[in-house]
C-alpha cells in the first residue's frame, strides 16, 4: 500500500504560496483614491479620557479624516456575545492599547505617524491585572459556573491520601504571520464590500452592519485565504473591519486598514492564562477518588468568548481521566487588560493541564511513575465512562493509543536510562513524560454546528465550489475540494474553490473548533450529490439505464456499456435544461447541551492522541531543549494525511512554544512589553526535535459518521505538547529529593526552571 | 551631505531586478526595500510579517559583486528594515524571481511543495528566499546548516519538519532553467553587476554614500547632525517602528576602505563596514570558542546586513558581542575629520546611551587582539529561545594562569548593567587566587558588589545575578573537564 502521506494531494495554493503568487487580502490591489488607515490606541489601563485634541493629528501630512466614537452611525460595539466591546472608546478606557480612533490617511506610514499625534489626557482609575487581584475584587466578565457530579465533598473527607495545590498557566500570543487586516470600499446606495482576513465573515458582516447602521445585506464579506488565524480571527477581526468601514463612510473612499506588528499584540486578544486551586482525594494505587478544582481564568475587560472558552476548559479538565466525585467552579475574572479570545483548543489546553500536573503529583507523592497513575484514571471501556458534564465516551481508544506508544517510543526502558542519567549527571538532567490527549469535538454552543456550500458545475465541466469555512492554512479548501472531487470522480484540478463570500453562502458559523472539515466537507457533498443525482437522473433518461448503473470515476462517466467525459455530460446536462447549481446543507447530528444544568451531549466525538517527550534541563541555567518526541495521533480515516500530519507536527510545536517560550509579561502599569518577536518567542526551526516520530493511528474510521469517517484535527494535537511540560517537570524534579513537587508554572522559561530547580533542592516543595 | 561632492546626474538609486536595470529616482531615503517592492512595484509577493527584521517574512536575496568583481556574492536580508538606497548597484531577487517563465518551479519551490511545507503560505516567500540563498551556497546542506540558514525565519503553522525535509532535499532536484548555481555567477550576471559600478558617490536630497574614508570623515564633520548608517539593522527600526523622519543620512557601505578585515600579529581589525557574517567569521577563525555565540547573534539576514562595527557605536547594554570583545581587551579606532584616535572599548560605554564619541566622529574599525598562550575564553548567552533572541544574560570570561594560579582575568557581562560592563570585584577576587572551585565561588559571590541588574521582559534581577554566577561556574567545569555533558545540546536523546 503506498504511503497515504506520499500520495496525498499539496495544499490547493502551495504552488502559489511558494512563488509569492498567492493573495492576502494587503496584496489585493486597491481602487486609485484609496485610503490607508491606522488606530490610535491607549496608553494607560484603565482611566478617563480627560481630553482627546486631535487637531495635531489631523494637521499632519497626509490626512483626509479621523474617525472617533461619535462618528459611527449605528452600534459602537464589535463585541458578538454581549455587547461590551466598544469599536472606539467612548469615554472609558480599560486597557491599554485600547482603540480611541482610527486615522484615514494618504499612505500607511502617514496614518500611523498622525495617530501618534494625537494629544491624550487621562484621569487614571486603579487598574485590576490579574487574576488573583480579580479574585479578591470579584471582578468578573460573566457569572461563576459551578460543575458537580457526584459526592466531592463527603468523598474527600474520607479519601486516604490528600494533596492540595496550584497550577499556573500562562497566555498566548496568536502570532499569525500576517497581521489583522481589511479593506472597505463603499459600494452604490450604501452598501459596503469588505477584505477581511477572518475566520468568521459572517460575525464580521453583522457587526459592521450594524456599527454602519445599515442591514446583513448591504454588507458583503470575502476572504480568499488568511497568513494564519489560530483563533486569533475569529472574533477580532470584527473590530479592524467595523472601523476601516467607518472611516470608508466618513471620506466615500476605499480605506485599508493594516494594522502593524505591535498595534496587533497591543490591542487584540490572546489566550487566556489560567489558574487553579485544587485539592484531590486518591487511593493508595493513585486512583483519583474526588477532586474539588476552582478555576480562574484572565478574560481581560469584556466577555468576547470567555463563557464557552471557560465552559470548554471546565468541560475538558477531565483530559482523558475518569472524575467520579468532582466540583468545578470557574470564575471569569475582569481584568483592565486586553480582552482574552479564542486560541487553538479554546480553553481545552489550560483545563487539561490542570489534571495532568494533579497526577503528575499524586504520582509524585505516591513515589509511582505518573504514566501508571495516568493508566490508573483512564476513562473505562465499559464502565467508568461518562464524563462530569454527562456524555458517555463512546470511542474510547486512549487506551490502545498509550499502549502502542509507551511500546514503540520504549517508554519504560528511557525512563531507566533517564534515571541512571540523571543520578551521574550533576548539571544537565533528563526528563521523560508521556501526556494523553481526548478533545471534544463540536461547538459547544449547538446552534453554530451547521454549514453551507454553493456549488456549480459548468458546462464544460468544471466545478466551482463555495462554502462556508475560511482557508488559513489549515488545508480546509483542498479537503473539502477533494470530497467533490470524490463524489464526482473527478480530478482535483477539475474543482475550484472561490473565496469565502457572504454574498455566496450566508448565516455561516467561524472557521473554528476545529469543525470546518466536518461541517463544510458535508455541505458540499450534500451539494455535490443533489447534482450528481440530477445528471444521474439526465443519463439514465437519455440513455435508458437504470441509476445504479451509472458511475462517476477518472473525470468520465460510465453510462451502462458506454462512457463519456464528465464534461460531455454536463454540456448534455445543461441542453436538456438541468440545473448544474447546487446549495448544500448539514447540521451535526446527535449533540445536545442544556447549558444551565451543564449537562448533556455537546460533542459529536473525541480525537484523541498521546507524545512521549525527552528534554534536556541545563541546571545551572534553566535552559531547556527538547531531545525526542514520538507522537501518535487520532485522525479517524483522514482526508488527506499530508495535511493532518501537518496539523499534528504544527499544533504541536505551536504548543510547545506556549509551554516554554512564549511569554507574555506586562508591567506593573498593566502595559504589555512583549508586543513584537523581538521580545515575544514563539519557536524557530531549531526547537524542532532532532528525533521526531509523528504517526497517524492506523487510519482507524471514525465510528461516528462524519466525512468519510475523518476526524477532526485542527485544535487537538496542541495538547500533545503537555507532554514537554511534564517532561521539563520530570527533569526538575531529579534535582531533588525523591517526593517533592516541582513549583513550575507555565511556561516553563529559563528563569521559571532555574527557580523551581532552586526550590526543589531546598526540598521544600508543594 | 557629502561636502564637495560634484552633482552627479546619477543621483537615482539603480539595481538590477530580473535581468533588468531599475532605476528608481525621487524616492525618500528612508524607503524600505519592502516598501519599494509592495507599494511601488507592486511585487507583492514578499511579505511583512513584523518590520523589525524579526520574522524574516520579508526576506529577499541580494547579489553583489566581490570586492575582485569575479563572482557575485549571494545573501538573504530582510527587506523590512533595509533602506532602498543601500542596494544601489546591487542584484535584488525576491520570491517571484525564481521561477522558470514557463512557469517551471525553482527546485527549492518545488521541494517546499512536495514536502507540504506551506500551510497558510505567508511567512513561506521569506523562507523560500533563505533557503534560496542556501542552495546557491550548498549542494546538499545538512541538518545542522539548514537550521542555521533558517534561523531568523518564522513560520507558525508547520512545526518546520516539512521546511527542514525540503531543505535537506532540495539539491536533489534536477538544475532549473532559471537560477540554476551556474546561471548565478554567469558572465552576463557579473557583466550586468559590473554595468551598475559606480565613480562617483550616490546623493540625493537627505541622502550620500561616500566612497572614501576621507569624504565620509569630511562629510560627517560638515553635517554631523546626520545619521551614519552602515546595515540598518538598528536604523531601519528606527523609521518603521519609531516612525522617525532622518532628514541627513550618510551611507558607509560603499566606502571600501571601512570593508576590509586585517589580520595580523596584534589581532583582528574589522572595519565599520563589514558585516557581521565576515566579521564573526573571522573572529571565530582566531577564537573557535566563540563559535556559538557567532551563530546565535541575531540571525543569518541580520548578519548579512549589521555590522559588528554598528553593533558596538550602537552601545546597547544587551548587545551580544561587547561581553566578549571587552574580555578580550578589544580597541576601536574613531575618526573626526583627520583625527583618529585609540580607545578600550569598555571605556566606549559611559552610561545608559552615552558613549564617548564627539558629534562628527565616527566608529573606524575594532580590533580584537590575537589569542595568547594560555589564554582560556568563553563566551555565554541566556535567552527564553536559543536561536535570534536577545540575552537576558550574555557572559565572557578570559582568563589566564600560570600553573594552578589565577594571572589575569577579565569578565564582562551584557544585561546585567545600563552598557556592557566589566566585572571588576568578580576579576579582583579571581586573580592571584588559585584555580579551583572555591576561588569560583567567591567571585561569584562579588557579582553582586558589580551588578545590581534590572527586572524586565526578560529576566528579573534576582534570575540575571544567579544566572551570571552559575555561568561562571560552567565556565569552570568546562575548564575542568566533565565526564557528563555540561550543555543541553550535547545530550542527545535515545534508546536506551
Amino acid at each position: 500500500m503506498p504511503d497515504p502521506v506520499e500520495t496525498a494531494p499539496r495544499h490547493e495554493s502551495a504552488h502559489l504560496h511558494v512563488s509569492g503568487a498567492a493573495l492576502y487580502a494587503d496584496d489585493i490591489p486597491l481602487p486609485a483614491d484609496a485610503l490607508h488607515g491606522a488606530f490610535g490606541i491607549s496608553g494607560i489601563a484603565h482611566g478617563r479620557i480627560a481630553t482627546l485634541d486631535l487637531a495635531p493629528a489631523l494637521a499632519m501630512p497626509g490626512v483626509v479624516a479621523i474617525a472617533v466614537a461619535s462618528d459611527i452611525p449605528g452600534e459602537n460595539n464589535y463585541g458578538s456575545v454581549l455587547h461590551d466591546d466598544p469599536i472606539f472608546a467612548d469615554g472609558l478606557v480599560q486597557y491599554a492599547g485600547q482603540p480611541l480612533f482610527a486615522v484615514a490617511a494618504s499612505s500607511h506610514v502617514a496614518a500611523r505617524k498622525a495617530a501618534r499625534q494625537a494629544r491624550v489626557e487621562y484621569q487614571p482609575l486603579p487598574a485590576i491585572l490579574d487574576i488573583r487581584a480579580a479574585l479578591a475584587a470579584h471582578s468578573y466578565v460573566l457569572p461563576t459556573e459551578r460543575l458537580v457530579r457526584g459526592n466531592p465533598d463527603e468523598i474527600l473527607a474520607r479519601a486516604p491520601r490528600r494533596l492540595r495545590g496550584t497550577v499556573i498557566i500562562g497566555g498566548q500570543d496568536h502570532f499569525y504571520l500576517e497581521g489583522h487586516i481589511a479593506i472597505a470600499i463603499p459600494q452604490e446606495d450604501g452598501a459596503m464590500l469588505i477584505h477581511s482576513s477572518t475566520q468568521h465573515p459572517s460575525e464580521v458582516q453583522q457587526l459592521v452592519a450594524h456599527a454602519l447602521a445599515r442591514h446583513a445585506h448591504d454588507v458583503t464579506v470575502q476572504c480568499r485565504r488568511m497568513g494564519g488565524g489560530f483563533g486569533g480571527k475569529e472574533t477580532q477581526p470584527a473590530l479592524i473591519a467595523a472601523a476601516a468601514a467607518v472611516l470608508a463612510l466618513k471620506t466615500g473612499r476605499a480605506v485599508k486598514l493594516r494594522i502593524d506588528r505591535d498595534t496587533d499584540m497591543l490591542m487584540t486578544g490572546k489566550r487566556h492564562d489560567f489558574l487553579a486551586d485544587y485539592e484531590v482525594g486518591f487511593d493508595a494505587t493513585g486512583r483519583i477518588q474526588a477532586l474539588r478544582v476552582m478555576l480562574a481564568s484572565r478574560c481581560g475587560y469584556s466577555a468576547d468568548l470567555s463563557g464557552p472558552v471557560n465552559d470548554r476548559a471546565l468541560m475538558h479538565l477531565d483530559n482523558a481521566y475518569f472524575l467520579e466525585h468532582v466540583e468545578i467552579v470557574s470564575h471569569r475574572c475582569k481584568t483592565h487588560t486586553v480582552s482574552n479570545t479564542a486560541f487553538r483548543g479554546f480553553g481545552g489546553p489550560q483545563g487539561m493541564l490542570v489534571i495532568e500536573q494533579i497526577l503528575d503529583e499524586i504520582a509524585r507523592t505516591l513515589g509511582v511513575d505518573a504514566l501508571s497513575v495516568r493508566h490508573r484514571n483512564f476513562y473505562g471501556i465499559d464502565s467508568r465512562n461518562v464524563t462530569h458534564y454527562g456524555q458517555m465516551v463512546e470511542d474510547n481508544v486512549i487506551h490502545k493509543i498509550v499502549e502502542r506508544l509507551a511500546d514503540d517510543a520504549q517508554y519504560p526502558q528511557r525512563r531507566e536510562a533517564i534515571a541512571a542519567w540523571n543520578t551521574a549527571s550533576p548539571v544537565i538532567k533528563r526528563g521523560l513524560a508521556l501526556t494523553p490527549v481526548k478533545f471534544g469535538i463540536s461547538f459547544t454552543s449547538t446552534t453554530f454546528n451547521q454549514a453551507g456550500a454553493l456549488l456549480h458545475v459548468y458546462s464544460d465541466g468544471t466545478v466551482l465550489l463555495n462554502h462556508g469555512g475560511t482557508e488559513m492554512g489549515q488545508g480546509l479548501f483542498t479537503k473539502v475540494a477533494q470530497v467533490v472531487a470524490t463524489e464526482f470522480g473527478l480530478p482535483l484540478s477539475a474543482i475550484r474553490v472561490s473565496s469565502t463570500d457572504t454574498a455566496k453562502v450566508p448565516n455561516t458559523s467561524a472557521s473554528a473548533a476545529s469543525s470546518s472539515s466536518d461541517l463544510n466537507g458535508k455541505a458540499a457533498q450534500a451539494a455535490a450529490q443533489a447534482i450528481r443525482q440530477r445528471l444521474v437522473q439526465h443519463a439514465c433518461d437519455s440513455y435508458g439505464v437504470e441509476a445504479q448503473q451509472v458511475r462517476f470515476r477518472d473525470g468520465r462517466v460510465f453510462i451502462g456499456e458506454r462512457n463519456i467525459g464528465f464534461g460531455e455530460l454536463a454540456q448534455h446536462a445543461y441542453r436538456a435544461r438541468i440545473s448544474l447549481s447546487s446549495t448544500g446543507y448539514y447540521r451535526t447530528p446527535k449533540i445536545q447541551w442544556d447549558k444551565a444544568a451543564m449537562r448533556g451531549r455537546p460533542f459529536f466525538y473525541y480525537a484523541y492522541g498521546a507524545a512521549v517527550s525527552e528534554v534536556a534541563v541545563d541546571s545551572l541555567t534553566g535552559e531547556t531543549q527538547l531531545l525526542r518526541v514520538d507522537i501518535l495521533h487520532d485522525a479517524g480515516t483522514p482526508l488527506n494525511a499530508a495535511i493532518d500530519l501537518g496539523q499534528t507536527e504544527g499544533g504541536f510545536l505551536q504548543g510547545v512554544g506556549w509551554l516554554t517560550s512564549e511569554e507574555l509579561w506586562w508591567d506593573d502599569d498593566g502595559e504589555l512589553q512583549t508586543h513584537a518577536p523581538s521580545t515575544y518567542k514563539i519557536p524557530t526551526a531549531r526547537d524542532w526535535p532532532a528525533q521526531a516520530t509523528v504517526r497517524l493511528l492506523d487510519f482507524e474510521p471514525n465510528r461516528e459518521d462524519t466525512i468519510y469517517r475523518s476526524k477532526a484535527v485542527g485544535e487537538p494535537p496542541l495538547m500533545l505538547a503537555i507532554s514537554v511540560l511534564h517532561a521539563i517537570r520530570d527533569a526538575v524534579a531529579s534535582c531533588g529529593a525523591a517526593g517533592v513537587l516541582p513549583e513550575l508554572p507555565a511556561p516553563a522559561t529559563p528563569e521559571a526552571v532555574l527557580r523551581a530547580i532552586s526550590v526543589v533542592r531546598r526540598g521544600v516543595g508543594a | 551631505m557629502c561636502a564637495g561632492e560634484p552633482p552627479s546626474p546619477a543621483n537615482s538609486v539603480r539595481f538590477l531586478l530580473d535581468g533588468e536595470v531599475v532605476s528608481a529616482p525621487d524616492l525618500p531615503p528612508t524607503m524600505t526595500v519592502l516598501e519599494y517592492l509592495r507599494e511601488v512595484a507592486h511585487r507583492t509577493g514578499t511579505k511583512e510579517g513584523c518590520a523589525e527584521g524579526d520574522c524574516g517574512a520579508c526576506t529577499v536575496v541580494l547579489g553583489e559583486l566581490t570586492a575582485d568583481g569575479a563572482r557575485v556574492g549571494y545573501r538573504a536580508v530582510n527587506s523590512c528594515i533595509r533602506l532602498l538606497p543601500t542596494i544601489d548597484g546591487q542584484e535584488l531577487v525576491t520570491v517571484e524571481s525564481l521561477q522558470a517563465r514557463d512557469g517551471a518551479l525553482h527546485p527549492v519551490q518545488q521541494a517546499m511543495v512536495d514536502h507540504h511545507a506551506s500551510q497558510c503560505g505567508f511567512c513561506t516567500p521569506g523562507f523560500v528566499m533563505s533557503l534560496f540563498a542556501l542552495y546557491l551556497q550548498s549542494e546538499s546542506p545538512p541538518r545542522e546548516q539548514v537550521l542555521e540558514a533558517l534561523s531568523g525565519n518564522l513560520c507558525r503553522c508547520t512545526g518546520y519538519r516539512p521546511i527542514i525535509d525540503a531543505a535537506m532535499r532540495m539539491g536533489a532536484y534536477p538544475a532549473p532553467a532559471n537560477w540554476s548555481r551556474e546561471a548565478a555567477h554567469s558572465s552576463s550576471h557579473l557583466a550586468a553587476l559590473r554595468a551598475l559600478r559606480r565613480t562617483q558617490a550616490l546623493k540625493f536630497a537627505g541622502f550620500c554614500a561616500p566612497r572614501s574614508s576621507d569624504e565620509l570623515a569630511t562629510a560627517l564633520e560638515a553635517d554631523p547632525d546626520a545619521v551614519l548608517l552602515a546595515g540598518g539593522t538598528d536604523i531601519g527600526l528606527w523609521v518603521t517602528q519609531l516612525l522617525r523622519d532622518l532628514t541627513s543620512i550618510i551611507y558607509i557601505g560603499e566606502v571600501a576602505e571601512l570593508k576590509r578585515i586585517r589580520s595580523d600579529a596584534v589581532g583582528i581589525t574589522i572595519s565599520a563596514a563589514v558585516p557581521l557574517t565576515e566579521g564573526w567569521a573571522a573572529i571565530v577563525a582566531a577564537y573557535p570558542q566563540l563559535a556559538e555565540l557567532a551563530q546565535r547573534f541575531g540571525s543569518p539576514p541580520v548578519r548579512n546586513s549589521g555590522t559588528l562595527c554598528g553593533n558596538i557605536a550602537n552601545g546597547s547594554p544587551i548587545g551580544d558581542a561587547m561581553p566578549a570583545l571587552i574580555a578580550l581587551g578589544a580597541q576601536i579606532e574613531l575618526r573626526r575629520g583627520s583625527h583618529t584616535r585609540q580607545l578600550p572599548l569598555e571605556r566606549f560605554y559611559l552610561g545608559y546611551q552615552r558613549k564617548d564619541l564627539a558629534r562628527g566622529e565616527f566608529v573606524v574599525s575594532v580590533t580584537v587582539p590575537a589569542p595568547r598562550a594560555g589564554q582560556r575564553l568563553a563566551s555565554y548567552k541566556l535567552s527564553k529561545r536559543i536561536d535570534q533572541d536577545i540575552s537576558a544574560v550574555c557572559a565572557a570570561f578570559v582568563v589566564e594562569r600560570q600553573g594552578a594560579r589565577i594571572v589575569a582575568a577579565r569578565v564582562a557581562f551584557g544585561g546585567l548593567a545600563a552598557i556592557p560592563a566589566r566585572a571588576h570585584a568578580t576579576e579582583n577576587a579571581l586573580i592571584g587566587k588559585p584555580w579551583s572551585i572555591d576561588t569560583i565561588e567567591s567571585a561569584a559571590a562579588a557579582l553582586a558588589e558589580d551588578f545590581q541588574p534590572l527586572t524586565d521582559l526578560r529576566a528579573s534581577s534576582s534570575y540575571r545575578l544567579q544566572a551570571a554566577g552559575n555561568l561562571l561556574r560552567r565556565f569552570y567545569f568546562e575548564t575542568e573537564g566533565s565526564s557528563m555533558p555540561l550543555r543541553t545540546a550535547e545530550a542527545a536523546a535515545g534508546p536506551p
